[in-house]
């Protein structure tokens, strides 16, 4: 296969061509950090917590200031920071075994907790132990607890195992966010629980929410204006990280729809790190986090292809809001209990293999791949069943390759690269041989590329 | 002399404890459920209320894969190489047939795996009743307790609907109280290895202990207070020159009976672990702990007050490894040994922390990860021999 890219265009490189919406994002990230780095001088709060389940709004409510570690470890990975970070954890004793985003950040707090725009991060007034789809996220607040002299407070919540949410599952959250969360809260602010604001908050949250859903679902049309794994990464930045119920996030998700649906009129393709996709080859959902320490590498090879992620389940671990779900400022501790059990992790297998289903039909995909990766039992223990049951159920072809989170000696760049080309090789020798996934009833759709 | 229970000397019982360690295809379980017309439901490590099952007429069956014995054909197909053991075996067991005698399984909040391994069980065998017991982590009686007493309903309810016979109070505390004394028999023997371990060496309480995964509790207990009278009674057990060690880590998927027996050879004496700890996770007696309260409350107190910390728990205010450093003291263990399965998250995330806590305390310690299925041994034996020798030679007693 050729390693040209005869699907991209000749246009100037992505640092000089990014949308507004991007640049914007970068800022906001800064300042937040820069927000972050000034804590100890300004008094503000800061307490550390986790993308999935995580209580933004409530902590805006506060004025409490997020850190996700998660986010952090990611950010170390993409900045080449967390080989080393893990290599220190592993010699102050972390197993080779375990989740590589916890020895990254216990490497990266050894190191002087250096976030990514250089400065410091503070050290915690509060650790929320957010436990959502994720058993580690426990263990890694344990460990945090040994390092920070503050307080941790736990919001344990259920896992949908018979694939619902149900009453008394609600309240058991609910009643831990009152009992708990709350005042623990109020006890580092000094604050008084403020419904009425959080309530605003939510409103927001909403809003932006609408947007994040038309920009993803804007996948559906052909060729897609987007890709919603790669490019996705970067859409959900803001609302699953530190800015859901605030101006700043409706703000950027009005302009990066406003951008998306310029691109649609113009039957342009994504965004992507060498420019832009001109000939949308391969439509593929993907499911599992994306390799960090090799992402544009990665990204690079689906592009390489001509192939486009039009979902990704990676993009729902901090809130599936795509199937209905918003933020309701009329019942504030319920719909952050329901947005904690919603959170894509914490669904059962079967609900997972049904959402996996759901998007290659109604995005009309060639197939779905899985990155599984090593350090994530969370989600990877099991993923091989969910490539059978998926292929069963959509009729369409899997694929299946293994990375990490953030460890690059687990990022094998010629075996992915091999089975994507071999996978991809499938796919249009499908196409050969039968109708193939472009006939049926979305084929409609279609509105240009290179079907 | 025969024992009341009928079990005239040790190696008879553990004939029949090794028997059941080695029928995978749970004979013993299909004969009660002809005999008593009961339901049999598994139940995955680490702790599920075997008492709530118990007092509906069914049979709990500990489902702990597959050891050493199962030849993965298409479990491997499941899981990749970075996922412990014990899941692949499960589905083996699963999908050759040697689980069909269930008429469910429950998977307890032990880690991610356990639980995907749930949704997964639920594809593969839509007929059998499928719950994922999801333990509370807040343990305040009307939080967590409220949430975990409905849980509890929530499958009693379930478990009628199969057939069981409904959930009453009396069969509730009756069931308690056969629980509260198998609790009761299995301390004794553990305090009967602390002061004499060469009376009960640990190769030999694993077997009596995994076979009480199996039987009836009330068969179980008898078993264990056969077993004990047995031992004490046995003169031919001298006292050897070993050192003292607690094993931990060995929680959910359990260790090969060859690592245990190559650890006694190498010159240890096992003085505590947390082998097959459904048996030990919770601390003494559930009777008494809501007295004039309907039994299933003292069931969900027994749980949040009595749950032994552990890796698979949330601590809440307490330190981190001071339960452990406590428990060397208890049992004068002269070292500790980290004995974790390949990929545990929950024991090997565990792990520095509770290293950190040795350390601070003085306690010596070694580590190594083990598969149910390892074959291998020499690599442990050199190294558990070494640290054993270390202690002999330069501890300070």
């Amino acid at each position: 296969m050729s390693m040209a890219n005869p699907t991209t265009s000749k246009r100037p490189p992505a640092e000089a061509r990014k949308d507004e919406s991007q640049e914007r994002q970068k800022r906001m990230i800064g300042e937040h950090f820069h927000e972050l780095a000034r804590a100890p001088q300004t008094g503000r709060k800061c307490a550390y917590t986790f993308v999935p389940g995580n209580l933004t709004e409530l902590l805006r409510s506060f004025d409490v200031l997020p850190v996700l570690p998660e986010i952090n470890a990611l950010q170390s990975g993409m900045r080449g920071k967390s080989r080393d970070y893990i290599a220190l954890a592993e010699k102050l004793g972390h197993s080779e075994d375990v989740c590589t985003y916890v020895k990254c950040d216990v490497g990266m707090l050894r190191s002087g907790n250096v976030g990514p725009t250089g400065e410091r991060l503070p050290n915690p007034d509060l650790l929320l132990l957010s436990y959502t789809g994720c058993f580690t996220f426990l263990k890694w607040f344990e460990i945090l607890a040994q390092e920070y002299d503050c307080p941790v407070v736990m919001l344990h919540v259920p896992y949908q195992g018979d694939g619902k949410i149900t009453d008394a599952m609600r309240k058991y959250v609910v009643d831990q966010l009152r009992s708990k969360v709350i005042p623990a809260f109020e006890k580092i602010t000094g604050r008084a629980y403020d419904e009425d604001l959080l309530k605003e908050h939510l409103a927001r949250s909403a809003r932006a929410e609408d947007d994040l859903v038309w920009v993803l679902e804007s996948a559906k049309h052909k060729p897609s204006p987007i890709d919603a794994y790669f490019g996705g990464v970067y859409y959900i930045g803001p609302i699953f990280s530190a800015f859901r119920g605030t101006e700043a996030a409706i703000g950027y998700y009005k302009e990066l729809r406003a951008e998306v649906e310029e691109r649609l009129r113009e039957g342009r393709g994504p965004v992507i790190p060498d420019g832009e996709l001109e000939h949308e080859k391969y439509r593929v959902v993907v499911e599992g986090p994306p390799n960090w320490t090799s992402f544009r590498e990665f990204w690079k090879m689906f592009t390489d292809e001509g192939a486009v992620v039009v979902a990704s389940t990676y993009t729902k671990v901090g809130g599936v809001y795509d199937f209905g779900f918003r933020h309701d400022p009329s019942r504030p501790l319920e719909t952050l209990a329901e947005y904690c059990m919603g959170c894509y992790t914490n669904l059962n297998f079967p609900s997972r293999v049904d959402m996996l289903s759901r998007y290659v039909r109604e995005y009309s995909a060639d197939g779905f791949l899985i990155n599984s990766v090593k350090s994530c039992n969370s989600f990877s223990a099991g993923q091989l069943m969910i490539l059978r049951e998926v292929e069963k159920r959509t009729g369409r072809p899997g694929g299946f390759v293994e990375s990490d989170l953030v460890d690059p000696r687990y990022f094998s760049a010629s075996n992915i690269k091999n089975r994507l080309e071999s996978y991809f090789q499938m796919i249009a020798q499908r196409r050969g041989s039968d109708a193939g996934p472009t006939a049926g009833p979305t084929a409609g759709m279609t509105a240009g590329g290179a079907r | 002399m025969k024992s009341a229970h009928g079990n005239s000397n040790v190696t008879e019982l553990l004939a029949r404890a090794q028997a059941l360690h080695h029928d995978l295809r749970f004979e013993n379980v299909r004969a009660w459920k002809e005999r008593n017309g009961g339901l049999a439901v598994g139940y995955l490590p680490v702790y599920v209320p075997r008492e709530l099952l118990w007092a509906m007429n069914v049979l709990p069956v500990g489902v702990v894969g597959g050891g050493d014995q199962v030849e993965i054909i298409r479990g491997d197909a499941y899981y990749q190489s970075y996922i412990c053991h014990l899941p692949r075996s499960t589905i083996e067991l699963g999908l050759n047939g040697a689980l069909d005698v269930l008429d469910g399984v429950l998977f307890p909040a032990t880690c991610d795996v356990i639980r995907n391994l749930s949704g997964m069980w639920m594809m593969q065998f839509p007929d059998k009743y499928v719950h994922y017991l999801d333990v509370p982590q807040d343990f305040d009686t009307g939080v967590g307790g409220a949430f975990y007493r409905h849980e509890l309903l929530e499958i009693a309810g379930a478990l009628e609907a199969r057939g069981a016979r409904p959930l009453t109070d009396a069969a509730l505390r009756a069931a308690i109280a056969a629980y509260d004394a198998n609790r009761r028999e299995i301390e004794a023997l553990y305090e009967l290895r602390r002061r004499e371990p060469w009376k009960v060496p640990t190769h030999e309480l694993y077997l009596v202990l995994k076979a009480g995964l199996v039987l009836p509790v009330d068969e179980h207990t008898m078993m264990l207070e056969d077993y004990r009278r047995l031992v004490i009674r046995d003169d031919a057990r001298r006292p050897l020159d070993q050192a003292r060690m607690l094993i931990t880590g060995s929680f959910c998927e359990q260790p090969p009976i060859g690592l245990i027996k190559t650890l006694e050879r190498a010159g240890c004496y096992i003085v505590d672990d947390d082998l097959v700890a459904v048996h030990r996770w919770i601390r003494g007696d559930v009777a008494s702990l809501a007295p004039g309260q309907p039994p299933l409350d003292a069931l969900v107190e027994a749980f949040l007050r009595n749950g032994v910390p552990s890796a698979i728990r949330y601590i809440d205010q307490d330190k981190k490894g001071r339960d452990l450093v406590e428990r060397v003291r208890a049992s004068g263990a002269e070292g500790v040994v980290f004995c974790a399965a390949s990929f545990c998250d929950p024991a090997l995330l565990d792990q520095p922390m509770l290293v950190g806590a040795l350390d601070a305390a003085g306690i010596p310690w070694t580590s190594f990860k083990y598969a149910e299925n390892t074959g291998q041994f020499q690599v442990i034996r050199e190294q558990a021999g070494t640290f054993a020798d270390s202690i002999k030679l330069w501890s300070g007693a």
